[in-house]
C-alpha cells in the first residue's frame, strides 16, 4: 500500500459496495449551514484528514482545504470518500494478516505440543534422545514409526524401574526362585524391544539403522541397530565373578562364537551396501529413465530387515546362552550390569549434549 | 570352499519336478561334509559362507541362479525349511541344518562345532 492511492480518485465505480451516510450528512449539512460553509469545511476536513492514515503525505493537502468553499464540495465530498475506503481496506487487511497469524500460531502451538508430548515420552531421564534432534525427525508421517518412538519411550521408562527393583532383590535377602522372577522379567523386557524393533523395521528400516531414536553415545556404540553381543560379554564377564574356570571358558568361547557371527553378518551386509550401489548405477546415468534401477533396487532394500532381524536374533541367542550357563544370582547381576552400562551411555549422551559451548 | 559349476541335467528322472528336486537336493546334500545351497546375489548366503570360511571349513557350494534348474530346486527348499526365503540352507553331514537363524542359534548354544567336528569339517 503506498500514498498514492489516496489521492483523489473517481468515486463511482469503487464505491459501489460502499455505505454513502457520509454524502447525505454532508449534503444536509452544506444546506442548512449555507452561510457558515467555510467552518464545517475546515472542521470536518481536519477530522478525516485525522483519521485517514496517510493522507499526510500530501497529494491532497490541507492547504487545498483554505482555497475552497462551496465552489467544490463534490471534490471534497470524493476525496473524504476514497479516503475512507482506502482506510477501510486496509483495516480489512490487516485483520486478515492478523488471523492469518494467529491460524499459523495455532498449528505451530499444535505441532510443539505433540514433540512435547513424544519427547517426554522418549524417557524420564534428562535430555533423553532429545540430543540428537530427533524432536524434527519426519517420523510422524509414518504411523508405524510415530508407534515405535512412543513404546521405546515407555520401554526405557520401564526399563529404569526393572533395574531399580533388580537392584534392590539383589541386594535384599529375597530367595532365587523370587530372583529368578526378576531374571525372566529383564530378559523378556529385552526380548520385547526386538519384537518392536522387527515391526518397526517392516516399517521403516532406515529409520531403525539410523538410530535417531537412541541417544547418541549408544548409537555411537551400536552395531546394526543395536548393541554388539561380544562386546556386551565384555562388559559383564568381570561382574559375573566368581566363575569356575570351565564357566570362564565357557563364555569366551561364546564371546568368539558371536564374534564370528558379528563379522558374518557385517561382511554380508557390506556386500548388501555394494550390489545396492551397483544395482542403482546400472545401466546408462545420464538419460534420465531409471525405473528399472529403481525398482531393482527396492527388491535389495528388503534385505536390510533380514539383517537387522538376523542381528536381533543373535541378541537374543546371547542373552539366553549366557543364561543358561550361570547361576540365577549370576544372571541378575549380569542383567543389572547390563541395565546399568545402558543408563550411564543415556546420562553420558545428555551430559554431552548439554555441555557449555564455545568452551576452549 | 568350492563352487558346484556342472550342469545336473544328467541326473533328470521323470517324476514330478518337486519330488526330483528334493531328492537331488539331498544327494548334493551327502556328497560332502558342509553343503550351502545358495544364491551369487543373496546377501544373506554372502554372509553366511563369510562364517564357515571365517571358521576355517571348507564348505561346497551350490548356486542356484547359475543353474538351469533354479525354479524347482527354490520350490523344493521352500517345502523343506518351511520359510518364505529358499537360500541359504545348510546341510551338515548330510542332515539338514537351516538357514542363517538356525546356523547362528547352534553356533551360539555350542552345538555347531561339535557337528562340523563329526561330519569331519574341521579339526582341532
Amino acid at each position: 500500500m503506498n500514498s498514492t492511492s489516496t489521492q483523489f480518485v473517481p468515486s463511482r465505480r469503487m464505491g459501489l459496495c460502499e455505505p454513502m451516510p457520509q454524502v447525505g450528512m454532508w449534503n444536509d449539512y452544506k444546506e442548512n449551514n449555507c452561510l457558515h460553509t467555510s467552518l464545517p469545511v475546515l472542521e470536518v476536513d481536519t477530522r478525516f484528514d485525522n483519521q485517514s492514515e496517510d493522507t499526510s503525505h500530501g497529494t491532497v493537502g490541507p492547504s487545498n482545504k483554505y482555497d475552497q468553499e462551496d465552489s467544490k464540495p463534490v471534490d471534497k465530498v470524493m476525496r473524504r470518500l476514497a479516503q475512507n475506503r482506502e482506510a477501510a481496506r486496509k483495516c480489512r487487511l490487516r485483520k486478515k494478516a492478523y488471523v492469518q497469524q494467529l491460524e499459523n500460531s495455532k498449528l505451530r502451538l499444535m505441532q510443539l505440543e505433540q514433540e512435547l508430548e513424544r519427547a517426554r515420552h522418549q524417557g524420564s531421564y534428562i535430555g533423553g534422545g532429545l540430543d540428537t534432534g530427533q524432536l524434527g525427525y519426519s517420523g510422524t508421517t509414518n504411523p508405524g514409526i510415530a508407534t515405535f518412538e512412543m513404546e521405546y519411550g515407555h520401554w526405557v521408562e520401564e526399563q529404569n524401574k526393572k533395574i531399580a527393583d533388580l537392584r534392590n532383590a539383589l541386594y535384599s535377602d529375597i530367595g532365587d526362585v523370587e530372583l529368578g522372577m526378576f531374571v525372566d522379567g529383564g530378559m523378556r523386557h529385552y526380548f520385547d524391544l526386538f519384537a518392536m524393533k522387527a515391526t518397526a523395521a517392516r516399517a521403516d528400516v532406515f529409520y531403525l539403522m539410523s538410530g535417531t531414536w537412541k541417544t547418541s553415545a549408544e548409537h555411537f556404540l551400536s552395531w546394526i541397530g543395536g548393541f554388539r553381543p561380544s562386546e556386551l560379554l565384555k562388559v559383564l564377564m568381570p561382574h559375573l565373578e566368581p566363575l569356575t574356570e570351565q564357566r570362564r571358558l565357557e563364555l569366551s568361547n561364546l564371546r568368539q562364537s558371536c564374534q564370528q557371527a558379528e563379522d558374518a553378518l557385517s561382511q554380508g551386509l557390506e556386500k548388501l551396501h555394494q550390489i545396492l550401489s551397483e544395482t542403482v548405477a546400472d545401466g546408462q546415468l545420464g538419460e534420465g529413465n531409471y525405473l528399472p534401477q529403481i525398482s531393482a533396487a527396492m527388491e535389495k532394500l528388503e534385505d536390510m530387515v533380514r539383517f537387522v532381524g538376523q542381528a536381533d536374533y543373535l541378541r537374543q541367542e546371547t542373552l539366553l546362552q549366557i543364561s543358561r550357563n550361570l547361576t540365577t544370582r549370576q544372571t541378575a547381576r549380569g542383567l543389572l550390569a547390563l541395565g546399568e552400562y545402558f543408563q550411564r551411555l543415556r546420562a553420558l549422551s545428555s551430559l554431552w549434549a548439554s555441555r557449555p559451548r564455545g568452551s576452549a | 570352499m568350492h563352487y558346484q559349476t556342472e550342469s545336473w541335467n544328467s541326473y533328470l528322472p521323470t517324476k514330478s519336478p518337486t519330488t526330483d528336486s528334493l531328492q537331488l537336493i539331498q544327494r548334493l546334500a551327502a556328497e560332502n561334509a558342509v553343503v550351502i545351497f545358495s544364491k551369487s546375489t543373496c546377501c544373506m548366503c554372502h554372509a553366511i559362507k563369510r562364517l564357515f570360511s571365517g571358521m576355517g571349513v571348507n564348505a561346497t557350494v551350490y548356486e542356484l541362479d547359475e543353474d538351469p534348474r533354479e525354479k524347482e530346486m527354490e520350490k523344493a527348499l521352500i517345502r523343506l525349511l518351511g520359510s518364505s526365503s529358499a537360500v541359504p540352507v545348510v546341510f551338515i553331514g548330510g542332515k539338514l541344518v537351516g538357514a542363517m537363524d538356525r546356523v547362528m542359534a547352534s553356533h551360539i548354544n555350542g552345538t555347531l562345532v561339535p557337528l562340523l567336528k563329526e561330519a569331519g569339517a574341521i579339526w582341532l
